[in-house]
């Protein structure tokens, strides 16, 4: 269950690199954890720490003025690869709320949109010119608003976004979707009584 | 009984077939559809904080008997009669045990004859069966679309849904055909099939839909094969990928333990046939190439898209226009210290890894094994063959391959997933490069600072042979 979420106002964290792997994300060895708690330590770990376990100055993440910021800018096609949900856990435990794309990988869509990380998919145009306007203006502050699903930039301007609309509801009304699937119980009986199973993996 | 619904009349791919058979409810208000599961793969990574959140919740687990686990990808894959010595790993397996036990799913854990990595085993049991829905929490399930399933990754959250109510949220995904005619020359395999259409069409390039492979040299392939390309769907960023079943998936369902028999078995068969997309069905998109113009591949990069024909030379990001695929591009060479201009065969290697969810069954280890017969790793290289399943290794060593691959000065290891996503143990150190039959070649993938080659069981002993990355055809 998450609260309920409308919209972010902060700084952004540019990274922009395509196709972005959640492997980069959060390396595989960090998910022997039993936990989704804590894996904000773990976010983009080996880009963030040389191999002596020393922050890498060069790392985006390590400039002290990226503390706090909740909006990531990414290249495109953001989250493919593996479907580790530990991605978007690490993400939210560092505090990002948001990721700003020209695309997603569509497991990393899923899950992002499970965890209250809104997937902010824009043209690659648009994506361009945001990567432009911080360049120039590093510390400015995007405000992504979800009940208005735009993007709304320094100068003003305004970039519409679209978010599955049906988790978008969720994610403003900080439900979750098991609580929707649960109360289609008498469609659940309906359908096991029509489809039997062919398989008993019990047998 | 689809022949009653109304959208008989409309024309439908092997996809929609699929999914309106197993529609729990139609999305209304903007909601997804809400879509029954057939089997639902469970392991020791992604599991356990969806059973945690069904005991928060005072929930089941509702069709245990459509549910299975296994341990793959943090075990070691060395000697099992020993504890894991890993202790978070142990806790890991230990707590799936506990899970397992107190929700009433069946476990082929350590020690069961059909442990293996959860890729492998469900083919091998059949339980993976045409017409279905199946899914886990793993990106490479789109693995079991090979038998013309409906078969895709998920996280986490999803793993609990299913857990709960055996069915998931979805919207109906746009299709993509991929059509392969033609046929492949000797020393070029399926393996080499996806790899070339990764290169073509890149890493994201499915996204938002779902592969369905036809065309002449789909067809030739054996089930394992078409694994394999279905495997790697998720590389092109399709969450699933399927070939419409025919005679050579039945014959390779028929008798596994799982597989319906006597008039169940011919009630499934006349089911499965109608398993095609309508001819004049639309895709919303395709892509074809012959099979005769393919040469080995591999990737020289840092995902599974940047790959070429073995013979190229490494690219120069310098000749792309756009600036973050040049910088990507040239952050990815200077990972793997390559050059721009120079050839990749002939390059120096330090691993060979045989084995994934991708190219560890028994076809793969008999190919590999003919190869290397009669022929000695190179020194100073490290070969690991790890089987996909305890009952691929079973095999393997009955047929005499493990002893091929022992005397050649390969090890022979346990089944599980191992270097492929090196949690366990089995890793690159830094710096090092590996020839690998797996499916990601990410950045530390297989091992921090690893260096990571993707190719065929072929090109993998060939280079594991020579010691440097070799063309298989060579060795033929």
């Amino acid at each position: 269950m998450n609260e309920p979420f409308s919209s972010v106002t902060s700084a952004v964290v540019p990274m922009p690199r395509n196709d972005i792997d959640t492997d980069q994300v959060i390396p595989a060895r960090f998910l022997k954890t039993v936990n989704r708690e804590g894996l904000g330590d773990q976010l983009f770990f080996d880009w963030r720490y040389l191999p002596d376990g020393s922050p890498n100055p060069d790392f985006v993440l390590n400039r002290p003025e990226m503390a706090g910021r909740q909006i990531l800018l990414a290249g495109d096609n953001f989250g493919c690869g593996s479907s580790r949900e530990h991605a978007p856990w690490a993400l939210t435990a560092w505090g990002i709320r948001a990721v700003i794309s020209s695309s997603f990988a569509d497991i990393f869509r899923a899950n992002a949109l499970k965890n209250g990380l809104l997937p902010v998919a824009v043209p690659p145009e648009e994506l361009g010119r945001i990567g432009s306007i911080l360049e120039a203006t590093p510390e400015a502050e995007l405000k992504v608003d979800l009940e208005a699903s735009e993007l709304r930039l320094p100068d003003g301007s305004v970039i519409p976004f679209t978010i599955d609309s049906f988790a978008r509801r969720m994610i403003l009304d900080g439900t979750d979707e098991l609580g929707y699937l649960l109360a289609h119980e008498s469609d659940l009986a309906a359908y096991e009584a029509a489809h039997p199973p062919r398989i008993s993996t019990l047998a | 009984m689809s022949d009653h619904t109304p959208d008989s009349a409309r024309l439908r791919t092997i996809v929609d077939k699929i999914w309106d058979e197993h529609l729990v409810a139609t999305g209304t208000d903007g909601a997804p559809d809400v879509l029954g599961i057939d089997l639902h793969l469970v392991h020791e990574v992604t599991s356990p904080q969806a059973f945690d959140g069904l005991r928060a919740r005072g929930l089941g687990v509702r069709r245990p008997g459509q549910t299975l686990a296994t341990v793959d990808h943090s075990i070691p894959t060395t000697d099992r009669s020993q504890p894991i010595a890993d202790e978070i790993a142990a806790t890991q397996v230990s707590r799936l045990e506990q899970n397992c036990e107190e929700f009433g799913i069946p476990l082929h854990g350590i020690g069961s004859p059909h442990q293996g990595i959860v890729h492998v085993i469900g083919p091998e049991l059949g339980l993976t069966q045409p017409g279905m829905t199946i899914v886990c929490g793993d990106s490479h399930t789109a693995t079991h679309g090979a038998f013309g399933a409906l078969a895709f990754g998920i996280g986490t959250t999803e793993v609990e849904h299913v857990l709960a109510t055996q069915t998931l949220l979805q919207r109906r995904p746009r299709t993509f055909e991929v059509r392969v005619d033609g046929a492949l020359h000797p020393g070029v395999t399926a393996k080499d099939i996806i790899l070339s259409l990764l290169s073509r069409i890149g890493i994201g390039g499915g996204n938002g839909h779902v592969f369905e492979y036809g065309g002449s040299a789909i067809r030739a392939l054996g089930m394992e094969g078409r694994m394999t390309i279905c495997n790697m769907s998720i590389e092109g960023g399709a969450r699933a990928g399927l070939v419409a079943p025919d005679e050579t998936t039945f014959e390779y369902v028929r008798g596994r333990p799982h597989a319906p028999i006597g008039a169940d078995w011919d009630a499934a068969i006349d089911r499965w046939r109608k398993l095609t997309t309508d001819e004049e069905a639309e895709h919303d998109r395709s892509i074809s190439f012959d099979a005769g113009d393919l040469i080995p591949m591999v990737t020289y990069g840092t995902n599974p898209g940047m790959g070429f024909p073995i013979t190229d030379r490494i690219p120069d990001p310098d000749a792309l226009t756009d600036a973050t695929q040049r910088d990507s591009l040239r952050a990815a060479l200077t990972y793997m210290a390559l050059t721009p201009g120079e050839p990749i065969l002939g390059k120096r290697i330090d691993v060979v890894f045989i084995g994934s969810c991708t190219n560890s069954r028994i076809s793969d280890l008999r190919e590999a094994a003919r190869m290397l017969r009669g022929r000695h790793v190179a020194d100073g290289v490290r070969v690991m063959v790890v089987p996909g399943s305890t009952e691929v290794k079973r095999q393997a060593e009955e047929e005499g391959l493990a002893s091929v691959f022992r005397e050649a000065g390969a090890e022979w290891r346990e089944a599980g997933c191992s270097m492929c996503i090196a949690m366990n143990g089995d890793q690159l150190s830094p710096g090092q490069y590996s020839v690998s039959t797996s499916n990601r070649n990410f950045e530390g993938r297989q091992g921090k600072g690893g260096r990571t080659f993707l190719a065929s069981p072929l090109t993998a002993v060939a280079s594991a042979v020579t010691g440097k990355l070799s063309d298989p055809r060579a060795l033929l």
